[in-house]
């Protein structure tokens, strides 16, 4: 076993924990500021990724050539697709379930998601669908035979994961919107009363997790070419525990888990097997949360009095 | 009001149910069991084709019997508790008579116990685990070869063409996956080579990478994969991607031009190869049925044309033995030769093809495939 191999499988596990990141975001802020699992979050991501495809198709056939134009707006376009989708589940699904005994809206998010699924399927096919490679190229660190190499989608992966976690700690920490989240999620009865919409603030917590979800499913269908409709359960699983991991509620924390999720999988199939990886990843999930139930940053739930 | 409507609605399902009954003694109800939703679409697809097609074929031939064809949808959606569910349903509820699927080794198995149970005839177009007709149930068939047979030419294949030393096998971990995985290690082995690796994946997963890493560190000569053509697509990717140039192999299990569209680009789906029956297509006894297709403007790939056999190998039967009972079908079809569209098709006492012709094919540049001369 050479330090070259190690390296690679760090680099293999990075890049993937950084899109279970991504997605996991999603679930921690609407936990944050609800205190429910979204299970529908990881079908939008699903969506998400034949909305890029299309969006893709048509620019190309307008004719734009270049990776980063076609990227953005893709990427653009997309985002404020998914965004929408978020806001009309929210309406329809959540919003009046709001007082309803805490099982409610989880079924309804059950349901949601099976909606999703199914006109997905509907609308575009059972098929799996596959999208060309449009950024290719990869960086090689020592000799041809030895060495790590890391694609230039892969930086891209975690370039945008960088930048859309800076840019959500941000909004959260140093905006209003962001201040009357914090206050949504500490004390909606209270929060309401001081006057902050708290229907306003818990959509747009929804638009942004939706939004977020967009860009992993741009980026994982760059990444492994090719994706169907039911992309979303798998990866909704581990993105969740990935969220659970790192403290469900906390940003940082979600991408955290992520990583560790990633790498701990991925070192494990490289070094030991890959038949029994997620078991692993799993068992590594059960034994830390009976020390820390409360996750990597999570902080430990307080009773309301 | 409400009430009489309701009364209308009850006569008029009470009459639509007589319909069916009344229907139900001039037709021949045949099943086709296979996934038509989920991962392994692409399949289902090509059987169903191929059964509709041999039905509309033979109705429009005067039937069987005097009786026409019926076929009944059954999606299994390639899992094991849903297929076993279908075939409840065939049984019980559509009454079939005779049954052609599933696809999908892990849901046949299950399956055919439910036929068995019931005395029903059923071929199954596509699964080649030996254990579905190892099973001594009489009246289960298949249209394929079996994995001990495929196994045996790609492990042949890999040793004496590709002079592969090194060999790494990867499977999905399901029954059809990891037995022809299994069945290319036995046969290695008698070739004297242990495989270098021997690992499964998660189906329905999308990054390899780890286990890629992995095999690029052993630098093998070949890489065989057990599987279906979604996780192929993918660990062939992800390994050109980190420049494994090895050989890669998998069974009949990628033979659909999704595989292609999996793998993302036909650059990573070149010099591929599959084992795969002899390409049923240029026979003569298919040529016209294969112009029908292509005009309707579907290409009969992979299991299309297995599934008009099994379709024919029923008519056949039923038309020998002027019966439906699975135990007399399953008599005659022991006993005598079918002539199908796929040349002249005879079963052993456990249901299996007494010729079968595995043959390599090598996936080129364009996303087709074409058989390897020898």
């Amino acid at each position: 076993m050479t330090a070259y191999i190690l390296a690679q499988q760090l680099v293999n596990g990075v890049v993937l924990g950084a899109i279970y990141g991504l997605i996991a975001v999603g679930y921690t802020m609407v936990y944050g500021i609800m205190g429910m699992i979204n299970f529908a979050h990881s079908e939008i991501y699903m969506l998400s990724a034949y909305l890029s495809t299309i969006v893709l198709a048509v620019l190309v056939y307008w004719g734009i050539q270049s990776p980063l134009v076609l990227i953005l707006l893709t990427l653009g376009v997309a985002m404020s697709m998914t965004a929408l989708y978020g806001w009309v589940i929210e309406r329809l699904a959540y919003r009046p379930l709001r007082d309803a005994p805490r099982l409610a809206p989880l079924i309804s998010a059950i349901g949601i998601s099976l909606i999703l699924q199914s006109y997905a399927v509907l609308t575009q096919g059972a098929k799996t669908k596959g999208i060309p490679t449009f950024i290719e190229g990869v960086t090689r660190f020592g000799d041809a035979v030895n060495n790590v190499q890391i694609s230039n989608i892969q930086v891209l992966i975690l370039i945008i994961a960088l930048c859309s976690m800076v840019a959500l700690n941000f909004i959260i920490q140093h905006t209003a919107f962001g201040q009357a989240c914090r206050a949504t999620q500490q004390d909606r009865g209270m929060a309401e009363i001081l006057g902050i919409n708290t229907d306003k603030v818990i959509s747009l917590v929804f638009v942004i997790g939706s939004a977020m979800a967009a860009v992993a499913g741009l980026l994982v269908t760059m990444n492994y070419g090719s994706f169907d409709f039911n992309i979303g359960f798998v990866m909704g699983v581990k993105a969740f525990t990935a969220a659970v991991l790192g403290g469900i509620g906390s940003l940082t924390g979600a991408m955290l888990g992520g990583i560790i999720l990633g790498v701990s999988e991925s070192l494990f199939a490289g070094l030991v097997n890959s038949d029994y990886k997620d078991v692993f990843a799993f068992s590594l999930l059960v034994i830390f949360l009976i020390f820390r139930p409360s996750g990597l940053l999570g902080k430990p739930e307080v009773e309301k009095v | 009001m409400q009430q009489h409507r309701l009364r209308t609605l009850s006569v008029l399902l009470f009459s639509l149910g007589l319909s069916q009954f009344s229907f139900a003694a001039d037709t021949l109800k045949i099943g086709v069991g296979v996934p038509l939703t989920g991962r392994n679409a692409a399949f289902g697809d090509q059987i169903f084709r191929g059964a509709q097609q041999a039905a509309e074929d033979i109705n429009a031939a005067g039937g069987v019997d005097g009786k026409k064809i019926e076929l009944i949808k059954g999606d299994d959606a390639c899992e094991p508790k849903q297929a076993v569910s279908v075939a409840q349903r065939f049984v019980e509820v559509d009454k079939v008579q005779a049954e052609i699927g599933h696809f999908c080794s892990s849901s046949t198995i299950p399956a055919t116990e439910v036929y068995a149970e019931a005395g029903i005839l059923a071929i199954t177009p596509g699964s080649t685990n030996p254990k579905v007709t190892e099973r001594n149930l009489p009246t289960i068939f298949r249209a394929c070869g079996r994995d001990d047979q495929q196994g045996k030419v790609a492990a042949e294949y890999m040793v004496n063409k590709l002079k592969a030393k090194k060999v790494v096998l990867v499977h999905d971990k399901d029954t059809y996956g990891q037995g022809i995985a299994d069945s290319v290690r036995t046969n290695l082995q008698k070739l004297g080579i242990t495989e270098s690796l021997y690992e499964g994946l998660t189906r329905g997963e999308k990054d390899f990478n780890a286990l890629v890493t992995k095999i690029k560190a052993l630098n093998p000569d070949a890489v065989y994969f057990g599987g279906l053509y979604n996780e192929a697509g993918l660990l062939v990717r992800q390994l050109r991607e980190q420049g494994v140039k090895a050989a890669f192999i998998a069974g009949d299990g990628i033979v659909s031009e999704d595989f292609v569209t999996a793998a993302g680009g036909k650059q990573f789906s070149q010099g591929v190869y599959m084992t795969f029956g002899a390409d049923s297509r240029k026979l003569p006894s298919g040529k016209a049925v294969v112009e029908k297709f292509r005009k309707a403007g579907f290409e009969p790939e992979g299991y299309t044309l297995y599934a008009y056999t099994a379709m024919q190998a029923i008519a056949a039967a039923v038309q020998g033995t002027k019966s439906t009972d699975g135990m007399k079908l399953s008599k005659w079809l022991k006993a005598n030769t079918v002539s199908t569209v796929m040349g002249d098709k005879a079963w052993d006492e456990k249901g299996d093809l007494k010729v079968t012709d595995y043959v390599m094919y090598q996936w080129d540049n364009n996303g087709k495939y074409a058989e390897v001369a020898p």
